[in-house]
């Protein structure tokens, strides 16, 4: 094995230990956002896409790589504002007009 | 020099992914988390574009430019009810993004002569899986939409072909990493993971999607660690391990909720085991009494603690509007109402709590099933939309049930219960339902909107 492919390992093990740990402790009332948002996230296989579609090695890896990086921004786009709209829904109890809690 | 500084903001972006999925613990600071997510991607694009591979623009930008008209509606138009496909349909997209990589990465390396065996795993591995998510994720986009039947479509011996055909996937992954420069085989794993992604999700009902949906968010996931591996690119090998991390526990906490192994979701076709011993022997007996809407109404005004219990029931009703004014008006009156939320209330994990904080219902009165069962021995009345094997009290008692062992929210040991129901039948399990007929329980007949309406108008006088 290369020793990129094991620091690549070290770097999968690690992330995937951090990611469980974290997304445990995230609370059933925002697994919906959580799935829109890691949604949104996973297009970061955009820049992968951009290096295709810019690197001039084809016409049919350029049209491979401008597919994908569409289909990438699509998520991008569409994952991050549709996590924003769903984040600004929850709020918490309604506040009296001087700002005290209301009960 | 570029290369550093391209290294250096995807460390960036990562750290800020991984805080804003720390962010989203808690709903005060989960808005504000994305947004930093958000400019963490912003910095990585903006980092990639300088990368000296890149020599011509105008793909990229037709693509960007292509992605960002279809990516707006899709984020800002979708109603929040049809979340679950939007969901389903956007794993579609970013599992096509993966596999198209995919292809183009291993056309390059096959015109150059420069693939070696560890390439050639990941990229076989990214295609296999990011093509069965593809066509997995388009059958489950279908059935939620209800453009394909949500009925199971099963055949004798489809468990056995399945798993043959993917098992043959595997073998032509395992000869493509022998021999890399052979692109037949290539074509045929491409082929067989589009086969597998339809034929997987085929015998897999409607109900059941909420897993199916959790498990392709794993799998997108999994095929961008693979394209990591395959372009040594540590962000993509990061955030497909979180992704799939997150969709790992969603599918398990989903099959935990619903009673069911991850195996039996994924092979059970739970409609063709349906019936059968399914309607065993209610253990109590006796009959359901119903009550009308001005007693029923009086009970919930005059109570001090009501907990809903809102059901896939009400999101089908869509009268989530109709309980929070509902609410309103109880809590004019003083009366603490809360909401009691089981994980599988909605069609996808949390989807309820989405759609009762559309309503404008406040994110402190929505409470998850273990922080509010030992809080209705507390409550007076129980009003329950539309919910029917979350409250079964059998899940706890009855071990010949097949719902036996499954969560349940405890319904059965609050002062009173209400239950909001359209008719007599039994619930999705096919399983008789002792709380209806327990002498606490009385049950309000009829159209779930039409019903809390009328309760509003009858609270509102009483």
């Amino acid at each position: 094995m290369t020793p990129t492919a094991t620091i690549q390992l070290f770097v999968f093990l690690l992330a995937g230990f951090v990611g469980f740990q974290t997304i445990s402790r995230i609370p059933p009332l925002l697994h919906t956002p959580l799935m829109a948002a890691t949604n949104a996230i996973s297009g970061i296989s955009l820049v992968a896409a951009l290096v295709l579609a810019g690197a001039e090695q084809s016409l049919l890896s350029s049209v491979l790589g401008a597919v994908a990086a569409g289909c990438a921004t699509a998520n991008i786009v569409g994952g991050f504002l549709i996590t924003d709209r769903m984040l600004a829904m929850f709020k918490p109890a309604k506040t009296d007009i001087d700002g005290a809690p209301k009960q | 020099m570029t290369g550093t500084i391209i290294q250096l903001a995807y460390l960036f972006a990562a750290a800020l992914f991984i805080l804003a999925l720390r962010a989203l613990g808690q709903p005060a600071t989960a808005r504000r988390g994305m947004q930093m997510a958000a400019f963490g991607m912003l910095v990585a694009v903006c980092a990639t574009l300088l990368d000296q591979r890149i020599v011509t623009y105008e793909w990229l930008a037709v693509g960007v430019i292509a992605g960002a008209v279809i990516g707006y509606p899709m984020g800002m138009w979708v109603p929040m009810t049809a979340m679950p496909q939007r969901i389903a349909f956007s794993h579609a997209f970013g599992a096509l993004a993966a596999t198209l990589v995919g292809v183009g990465e291993y056309l390059h390396g096959l015109h150059e002569h420069t693939l070696t065996h560890g390439q050639t795993l990941a990229l076989g591995f990214e295609v296999l899986l990011g093509t069965l998510t593809v066509t997995g994720s388009l059958m489950a986009f279908g059935k939620l939409q209800e453009i394909l039947p949500g009925a199971p479509v099963t055949f004798r011996g489809q468990n056995v072909f399945n798993l043959s055909l993917l098992a043959t996937g595997v073998v032509c992954l395992a000869w493509l990493v022998v021999a890399p420069f052979s692109p037949q085989i290539f074509l045929a794993i491409l082929v067989i993971g589009f086969l597998v992604g339809i034929l997987m999700v085929l015998p897999i009902g409607g109900a059941d999607m909420p897993v199916v949906v959790s498990l392709l968010n794993s799998y997108a996931g999994l095929a961008a660690v693979a394209t990591g591996f395959a372009l040594d690119n540590n962000i993509l090998i990061v955030v497909g391990a979180l992704d799939g991390a997150s969709g790992f526990i969603l599918s398990m906490a989903m099959s935990k909720a619903m009673n069911r192994s991850f195996a039996n979701v994924l092979f059970g076709a739970f409609g063709a085991e349906k019936g059968g011993d399914g309607a065993a022997a209610s253990a109590a007996g006796g009959e359901m009494v119903a009550i009308g809407f001005d007693e029923a109404a009086m009970r919930l005004a005059f109570a001090q603690r009501v907990i809903i219990v809102p059901g896939y029931g009400l999101a089908v009703a869509q009268a989530q509007h109709q309980v929070r004014e509902l609410v309103g008006l109880m809590e004019k009156r003083g009366v603490d109402v809360r909401f009691a939320i089981h994980p599988v209330a909605g069609r996808m994990p949390g989807h309820m709590n989405v759609l009762l904080a559309e309503a404008g219902v406040s994110y402190d009165k929505l409470v998850d099933m273990e922080d509010i069962n030992d809080r209705f021995a507390e409550a007076d009345v129980v009003l329950v939309v539309g919910a029917n094997d979350v409250v079964n009290p059998a899940a706890r008692t009855n071990k010949s049930s097949p719902i036996y062992g499954m969560p349940i929210l405890n319904v059965q040991d609050s002062k009173s219960i209400i239950v909001l129901k359209r008719g007599r039948g039994k619930g999705f399990s096919g399983v008789e339902n002792d709380l209806f007929v327990s002498p606490k329980t009385n049950m309000l007949f009829g159209d779930a909107k039409e019903s809390i309406i009328q309760l509003g108008a009858e609270v509102k006088l009483a």
